[in-house]
């Protein structure tokens, strides 16, 4: 084996000092000003969820006041939701590859980049500040009229954070799809692209096209709230439901915007731990971009119970049960990449096996829901709760975690200790299903969500689900410190420590701050693993 | 530790049984795609580990006939299970003609419930074995949510409007009644139960409560403390439409719109008179908005649907 040794110049050692990185335009920069950012948050989020499961641990409130309790569980779904779940992938992982894997120096607009780090910042500040002045009880999601008429919490600072942290999420959509149209580099067709492009560009248009959606919804809930405008609360001559509509007319997307980044990474890790080309490539691609369309037309499952027309429920039922087709598509599709592929069980590909699975189970457990006469009486309860979870922990942050880990190398330049994150991928899903599973049992036993006392024969499995959760705590916490360790100690990764194609492994690791030494000419398709790719090591 | 923990709802109504069994089946469903999923990718990362560190997978594209196969199948799976949930939501969705009705007031963070014969009960609601009951409901403040899980029927209380659930118990006993749509600080402690009771004994409660008289009555004392009836006239000389066997007639509008009085209609000619002014009338009518409250309001609605001159068909 060749010695291996740091590229002498590359995006981290070009430029010193707190001002190099607060103005820097290098999308690798920006991408780990993110991933600082978003971690953060992450364990904001994880704190409040660790005071959500220790009051439940038993069924009388006891804990923390039934007041508390309401705002923990909303700034709980707020943080995951507003500030790590939609942000993530995109903004952290796709900020690092989206220019890397067209073979571009940068995104379109750096500059607009870098503004969209600040445009979050200052929206978490936001919604940080109404935390501490004092928290917000909504839910995170602001049902009307409790939201502009009968809450006292801090509604409009909350809300003003989401309506900034928004327009961060527009431009990086934005700058995502100008990038993909305009700067692939000379022989990256659309259908040489890497799965994961297609996915963060399915993203994308969902962003640009649903984000402002929920901007107009939080002006109207401001302007109620705060000049008694009348568009929700029925005492002023609004509709309450009418908010419903168009909190999820975003909000249902903005699931796909958590989960479609996190299959575009399965896809590529799927790829490159089987070395093997993803079955069906066209079939994933295309099923990325049914989603996005999809998704924009199921909002109405939501309100199965809200009194809809029965005739409007069924028509959101049937377009909810072909959304899930593409997902289905895309399952089958991975599992059949691992037919005589040549499979290693590294780190990510455990988070992809675990992926695979958990999205399985969400997936499956949302066809509950798509089926009118069933969700009458699972929605509201801990059903709901598990199924999402299962869609957004286990699929999300499995696939996150997944490329994190996949492209730790690039990003750093350096290895983690394989067996101590084995370990901990392993106590994730662990874990997470102890968290997560008895809660299907509990929701179609009727414990409703949003409880904070309960009827005791529900305690046991609240017991489970409590366990589960300091396990999952645990199980985050673990790579935190080896990852962390890593950057000083690991040993050094080379350009290819996988053996993957794909641009990436074709520059340094980390890589120079242009990407490559010069521009790439692009004459293989995604995952061609029977032909050997220049610069690729085996 | 397992004794008093079930895993399983009681099933205590008519539909319980058809919505259990759409549960199995998707459980059973999901089991065999799941175990399916699994066991493919446990046997593949085994049978196709990588045995050498330069060895690449098998150059296999994809395949026409198999991406077809998992499309179509599973879209047809899918359309068995919606048109499954369809109809057990058309059973929920449709009460049937004959039912006990009662009306609900949600508020933060109570239940109150309204019979015809004028018993009024909070966060405990009495009924009998074997009818089918449909509740009436709105909310006073925030939006609400019954759900008796027992039942398996749920459905969102919202102010402003009227919505229905209904249910025939088959099952004597005591069940949950919990508020499912989160409501603000006392949410959790918005609940109550439903008592399913034996005929006879239900007969028992209902006279041996404390009686104020129907709900139409205490409207009928409404409807003339509030001198609703200088104008609404049974002889066809008010300035108001008679009301005498209005209640689910359809009516035409001063803009040409025909509309069927139900409920929602008389409470929104009652709040905003103006809003919906039958045809031949003027809109002279002031409105009783911050007058009368909910409760009051269904009193009014109860006793409108008294005045049954001819008879008529009952609104849905």
């Amino acid at each position: 084996m060749p010695t291996v040794i740091l590229p002498p110049r590359h995006y981290l050692n070009d430029g010193y000092g707190i001002a190099s990185w607060l103005l820097t335009r290098d999308h690798k920069r920006i991408a780990l000003l993110y991933l600082a950012a978003v971690t953060f948050f992450f364990f904001i989020g994880g704190a409040f969820a660790v005071l959500i499961r220790l009051e439940l641990a038993t069924p009388v409130g006891d804990l923390v006041t039934d007041a508390t309790y309401n705002k923990l569980f909303t700034m709980h779904g707020v943080m995951m939701v507003f500030f790590f779940l939609i942000p993530v992938i995109p903004s952290v992982l796709g900020n690092f590859l989206v220019p890397i894997m067209v073979g571009a120096k940068d995104l379109a607009f750096p500059k607009l980049n870098l503004a969209s780090w600040y445009i979050y910042m200052v929206g978490a500040a936001f919604t940080t500040y109404s935390i501490v002045t004092g928290g917000l009880d909504t839910g995170w999601t602001f049902y009307t009229p409790f939201s502009t008429v009968s809450s006292t919490s801090n509604v409009i600072s909350a809300a003003l954070g989401i309506f900034v942290t928004g327009f961060s999420s527009i431009l990086t959509g934005l700058n995502f799809i100008v990038t993909i149209h305009r700067m692939r580099a000379p022989g990256m067709t659309w259908f040489r692209m890497p799965l994961f492009l297609w996915s963060t560009y399915a993203t994308s248009l969902i962003m640009v096209l649903g984000t402002p959606v929920l901007a107009i919804t939080i002006l109207l809930v401001a302007s109620e709230r705060m000049f008694h405008f009348g568009f929700f609360d029925p005492a002023l001559g609004g509709d309450p439901v009418l908010f419903q509509h168009l909190f999820w007319f975003y909000s249902h997307p903005a699931v796909y915007i958590m989960v479609l980044p996190a299959m575009g990474v399965i896809s590529e890790l799927v790829a490159a731990f089987c070395r093997k080309k993803v079955f069906g490539y066209g079939f994933v691609a295309f099923a990325s971009l049914g989603i996005a369309v999809l998704g924009f037309l199921v909002w109405g499952h939501h309100m199965f119970v809200a009194g809809q027309s029965v005739y409007a429920a069924l028509i959101f039922s049937i377009l909810s049960f072909l959304v899930a087709i593409p997902s289905a598509v895309k399952v089958f599709n991975w599992t059949a990449t691992m037919y005589k592929g040549s499979i290693s069980w590294q780190t990510p590909m455990l988070y992809a096996i675990g992926f695979i699975g958990l999205f399985t189970i969400g997936g499956l457990t949302g066809l509950f829901l798509a089926a009118v006469g069933l969700d009458v009486h699972v929605t509201d309860t801990y059903f709901i709760v598990a199924h999402f979870h299962y869609i957004m922990v286990g699929g999300t942050i499995m696939g996150y975690l997944g490329g994190l880990h996949y492209w730790w190398p690039k990003i750093s330049g350096r290895l983690y200790n394989e067996p101590l994150a084995k370990f901990s991928a392993l106590v994730i899903f662990v874990g997470f299903n102890l968290t997560f599973f008895p809660q299907f049992i509990l929701g179609y036993l009727g414990m409703p969500r949003r409880y904070h006392a309960y009827p005791p024969e529900f305690q046991v499995l609240n017991v489970l689900s409590s366990a589960g959760a300091s396990i999952l705590g645990v199980g985050y916490l673990i790579p935190m410190v080896y990852l962390m360790w890593s950057l000083r100690y690991g040993r050094l990764a080379g350009s290819n420590p996988w053996g993957a194609v794909g641009l990436e492994w074709t520059t340094t690791s980390p890589p120079p701050t242009e990407n490559f030494a010069e521009t790439p000419e692009v004459t293989w398709d995604a995952y061609e693993y029977g032909a050997p790719v220049e610069g690729h090591v085996a | 530790m397992w004794t008093g923990t079930p895993l399983f709802p009681e099933s205590a109504s008519t539909m319980a049984g058809r919505v259990d069994a759409l549960y199995f089946f998707l459980v059973a469903l999901s089991v065999f795609f799941s175990l399916l999923i699994a066991g493919l990718i446990v046997f593949y990362a085994v049978k196709y580990r990588r045995r050498a560190p330069d060895s690449v997978g098998a150059e296999i594209h994809g395949g026409l006939v198999l991406e077809l196969t998992w499309t179509i199948v599973p879209f047809l799976i899918t359309m068995v299970i919606f048109v499954w949930g369809a109809s057990v939501f058309f059973a929920m969705a449709r009460p049937p003609d004959e039912t006990l009705n009662i009306y609900v007031v949600g508020k933060q963070w109570m239940w109150k419930f309204q019979h015809l014969d004028g018993q009024r009960e909070i966060n405990e609601l009495h009924v009998p074995v074997g009818r089918p009951v449909k509740l009436i409901m709105t909310s006073e403040d925030v939006i609400h949510d019954v759900f008796v899980p027992a039942f398996r029927v749920k459905a969102d209380v919202i102010p402003g409007r009227y919505t229905n659930i209904w249910f025939q118990p088959t099952k004597p006993g005591r069940y949950h009644l919990f508020c499912a749509e989160y409501c603000g600080t006392k949410h959790s402690g918005m609940v109550g139960e439903v008592v399913v009771m034996d005929p006879s004994e239900y007969q028992t409660w209902l006279t041996g409560g404390a009686r104020e008289g129907s709900l139409a009555s205490a409207g009928a004392k409404l409807f003339q403390d509030l001198a609703c009836n200088t104008c609404h006239r049974p002889d066809a000389q008010g300035r108001g439409p008679v009301l005498e066997g209005l209640f689910g007639k359809t009516i035409t509008l001063q803009n040409g719109v025909t509309m069927t009085v139900d409920e929602a209609y008389v409470r929104e000619s009652i709040l905003q008179p103006a809003a919906k002014v039958a045809a031949g009338f003027q809109p002279i009518m002031p409105t009783f908005q911050g007058l009368v409250s909910e409760e009051q309001l269904l009193e009014l609605i109860e006793y409108v649907k008294s005045l049954q001159a001819l008879p008529q068909v009952q609104a849905r």
